[in-house]
């Protein structure tokens, strides 16, 4: 791998911004240049969030063109939608199975879509979708702040990095205290995917290098 | 050292590296970072302005006093700060004065879009405008050299994309240690201001400008890059990055300095290639000056002039003006959609949650799921802060922002024009202190009858949390004197000043009821600390759906916990602060929120 467009989507409040950070760290850490930028609008929470973050040899544009993300990694159902245009094609989509209902479908102003709806929306860029139970693992860690590490670890699979880098840039980002419970969800994170592509005929990862 | 630095991050590493002594500033999304950063450095003085002209004026006054300062702010700030930013480049400097202006193109956090590029040339001062967070670094060292060279105050203008970005930054330099003592030297004739002294600065200004600009031919940071003949690109900034990956063979004029430009240096670019095109963000600013040199050139006739560029808009603009040939790389048809958007929220346990319900239940702008909409009460006057997203639905319960402190002064300007409405003023604490007390003294010396409500939640919430003249605590975490706003008020001679807990829905609407009743001019202080402040949740609660029976008034706080899905109103454990908020369970008509977890579980499985 020399190149990757990697897009972080979700709601404010989701760890979204401290999640790309430590992409970001591990990528220079692993001897890329790499560029980040996050739009969170207004939002100290609740609001759609994505973070676009790009690493080559020789980074220009922070931002990910259009159809050109390989990977996008989706804390919540509906904004891995709402982004899913920046997916190239065959690209890779790695979404928390959750969904939180923005307030106008709270208020019956407008409808969340079905799971069909998202699939297919989803579908129209690529098949390799990979839907984990993000936030319910991490509930059971104790700690629904660990999701954004978890899905760290889910997305670590398809990125080769040494695990070691992502460790440290891990513990470098996090509180002490809490970095044994973050490690944890990160292998969490990792087996789950492991645990997908085990039992795919052909996995993923192999299709997408090849 | 190799870091990850947002441009920010950059700008504060920079200026330190550069021996900065003084930095002022006032919060300000996309800029805030540079003075939080600055704080934390030693041998630093860092404060929090109460607002961009002070900031500014504090800069200045280090400045004259012959250390080197840093003052930034958001774009908007530099409106605020305009005054002194003019005086400054009157004067001159005498420490380096460096002045950032963090703008917003797109508008990701602002209430307009502005090019700032203009005040540069307005106020006839040098600007600098970094590419990455890289350049952001490297500039600061040269800005301040600039503003003591050439004694002049020095713009650098980031942007959105620059300032929030993070790259790579290789920092070479150490603190530079001051090369003279803090001193000032009398020179009326340079620091005051009178219309004789003033008349003698003007020239000298005239003439500073032409020496830097034939400095800006040699600037090491405007560069050609050559390319193909066929097309040549000028860019500054962010623009930059996206037009040489979306042109990677056009031959490019890069610029750093981008006022006073470099004539000599465009004319002989402009030579060199066939086809000349600027691409910037927001005005055509570089391009009009090259327009004005008798240069063939285009730019905003094929690249917009509003919002942020990126390389799919630049890209796309291109192939329509034919710039860029060759296929198009295929890019699946994509079926647009019709997705529930998602804006921000006032957070759960937001003590401007409770206010607001009241402010938008007495001016009638929600009802129930069913009823009918009515025609709206009052008028609110709105201001700038996270309770401006009070004017989204379902509070809807803000009819004016403007900008930061106008709110005051716009609901006078109703009363005065005779409407028949009953008017209030919404400020947060930190605007009230910004620029809001000024509207107050103006409301009270022509005895105006409005409602004022300063919420109070001890925190520039909005930019994260910043501490401010109300809090007691400065930019570096010092305990001071904390403007007491009800003393403020009263000190005004305001006899009418209620205190209320922001969390008290009753008390609330008590006092909101009884200053909209009086004749008199009123302020009403809502108190309760910001949520993000909180440290620890205790009791989240529930919705017992046997008592429940989906009435929807909770719906219409407007509180992210609070959720309806499919045919259950349920309240999420993950996000309710519990004990410290209970507003939901206040308005409950049928008691049906409590605390126990547990019977609020008994769902429909
Ligand atoms: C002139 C100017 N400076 C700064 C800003 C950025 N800004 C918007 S609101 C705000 C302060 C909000 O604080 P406060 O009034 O206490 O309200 P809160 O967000 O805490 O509810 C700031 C700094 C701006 N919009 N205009």
């Amino acid at each position: 791998m020399d190149r990757l467009n990697l897009l972080i989507t979700g709601i404010g409040g989701q760890g979204i911004i401290a999640a790309s950070d430590i992409v970001a760290e591990t990528a220079l850490a692993a001897g890329f240049d790499v560029k980040k930028t996050d739009s969170l609008g207004m939002a100290q929470r609740g609001g759609s969030v994505v973070s676009h973050i790009r690493l080559a040899p020789k980074v220009r544009s922070p931002l990910v063109k259009m159809g050109e993300a390989d990977i996008i990694l989706a804390f919540e159902k509906l904004e891995s939608a709402r982004w899913s245009h920046y997916l190239r094609p065959d690209g890779i989509a790695i979404i928390n199975n959750h969904s939180v209902p923005p307030p106008s479908v709270s208020l019956g102003k407008e409808r969340y879509p079905g799971d069909e709806e998202i699939t297919d929306i989803l579908k129209q860029q690529t098949d390799k979708i990979y839907l984990i139970n993000g936030a319910d693992l991490a509930e059971e860690l104790g700690n629904i702040k660990t999701l954004n590490i978890l899905m760290l670890g889910c997305l670590s699979i398809f990125i080769p990095f040494e695990e070691d880098i992502w460790r440290d840039c891990i513990a470098k980002r996090l509180p002490a205290r809490v970095v044994e419970l973050n490690t944890t969800a990160f292998e969490q994170g990792r087996r789950e995917i492991e645990n997908i592509l085990n039992t795919e005929t052909g996995s993923a990862y192999g299709k997408r290098e090849g | 050292m190799i870091k990850l630095l947002s441009g920010n991050e950059a700008i504060a590493l920079g200026a330190y590296h550069a021996g900065v002594m003084v930095a002022a500033a006032y919060p300000g999304t996309p800029s805030t970072e540079i003075l939080e950063n600055l704080a934390r450095f030693d041998g630093i003085y860092a404060e929090w302005s109460t607002n961009e002209k002070v900031a500014m004026e504090v800069g200045l006054g280090a400045s004259c006093a012959g250390v080197r300062s840093l003052v930034s702010m958001k774009h908007v700030g530099l409106n605020v700060a305009s005054d002194p930013f003019m005086a400054a480049a009157t004067t001159g400097v005498n420490g380096g004065l460096v002045v950032i202006s963090a703008d917003d193109p797109g508008m990701h956090s602002s209430q307009n879009e502005q090019d700032n590029r203009h005040y540069a040339r307005l106020a006839k001062v040098p600007m600098l405008e970094p590419g990455d967070s890289q350049e952001a670094y490297e500039i600061m060292a040269y800005a301040f050299n600039i503003s003591e060279e050439f004694d002049t105050p020095v713009l650098v203008r980031t942007t959105t994309r620059i300032s929030h970005s993070k790259s790579v930054v290789k920092a070479t330099g150490n603190r530079k240690t001051p090369s003279k003592q803090p001193g000032f030297c009398y020179n009326p004739t340079k620091y005051v201001m009178l219309p004789a002294h003033a008349r003698l600065r003007h020239p000298l200004m005239e003439e500073r400008l032409s020496r830097l600009a034939a400095y800006a031919e040699t600037f090491p940071l405007n560069q050609i890059i050559p390319g193909e003949r066929r097309l040549g690109i000028v860019s500054s900034g962010v623009a930059y990055q996206y037009a040489r990956e979306v042109f990677p063979e056009a031959s490019f004029l890069k610029l750093a300095l981008t006022y006073p430009l470099p004539r000599d240096l465009i004319r002989r670019f402009a030579e060199q290639v066939e086809r000349l095109v600027v691409i910037e963000e927001l005005d055509p600013f570089l391009e009009d000056s090259i327009r004005a040199m008798g240069i063939k050139v285009t730019g905003k006739e094929l690249f917009p002039i509003t919002g942020e560029l990126n390389p799919d808009i630049i890209e796309q603009a291109s192939r329509k003006a034919g710039l860029l040939t060759g296929s198009l790389k295929q890019k699946p048809e994509y079926r647009a959609l019709n997705l529930p958007s998602r804006p921000p929220l006032l957070c759960p346990g937001c003590p401007h949650s409770g206010i607001f319900f009241v402010l938008s239940s007495l001016g009638q702008r929600s009802s129930l799921p069913g009823k009918p909409a009515r025609e709206p009460k009052l008028i609110i006057a709105g201001d700038i802060g996270c309770y401006t997203l009070g004017a989204h639905p379902p509070l809807s319960a803000m009819d004016t922002c403007s900008c930061m402190g106008a709110g005051i002064g716009q609901a006078l300007g109703m009363e005065k024009a005779g409407v028949a409405e009953k008017i209030v003023a919404v400020i947060g604490d930190s605007t009230f202190l910004h620029s809001g007390i000024t509207g107050l003294v103006n409301a009270v010396y022509n005895k105006g009858r409005i409602t004022i409500i300063i919420l109070d939640n001890r925190t520039t919430a909005m930019t994260g949390q910043q501490e401010h003249p109300g809090t007691g605590i400065t930019a570096q975490g010092q305990e001071t004197t904390a403007v007491d706003l009800a003393q403020v008020a009263r000190g005004i001679g305001i006899n009418d000043v209620k205190m209320v807990d922001a969390f008290n829905i009753k008390a609330i609407r008590a006092s909101v009821k009884s200053s909209l009743d009086s004749p008199e001019l009123s302020v009403i202080i809502v108190r309760g600390a910001c949520a993000v402040r909180l440290s620890g949740r205790s009791n989240p609660r529930a919705i017992d759906s046997d008592l429940c029976n989906m009435c929807g008034l909770c719906l219409l706080i407007g509180c992210p916990a609070i959720r309806k899905e499919k045919e259950r109103v349920y309240i999420d454990t993950s996000l309710c602060v519990g004990d410290a908020c209970t507003i939901c369970q206040q308005i409950c008509p049928r008691k049906a929120i409590v605390t126990s977890v547990n019977k609020g579980e008994k769902k429909d499985g």
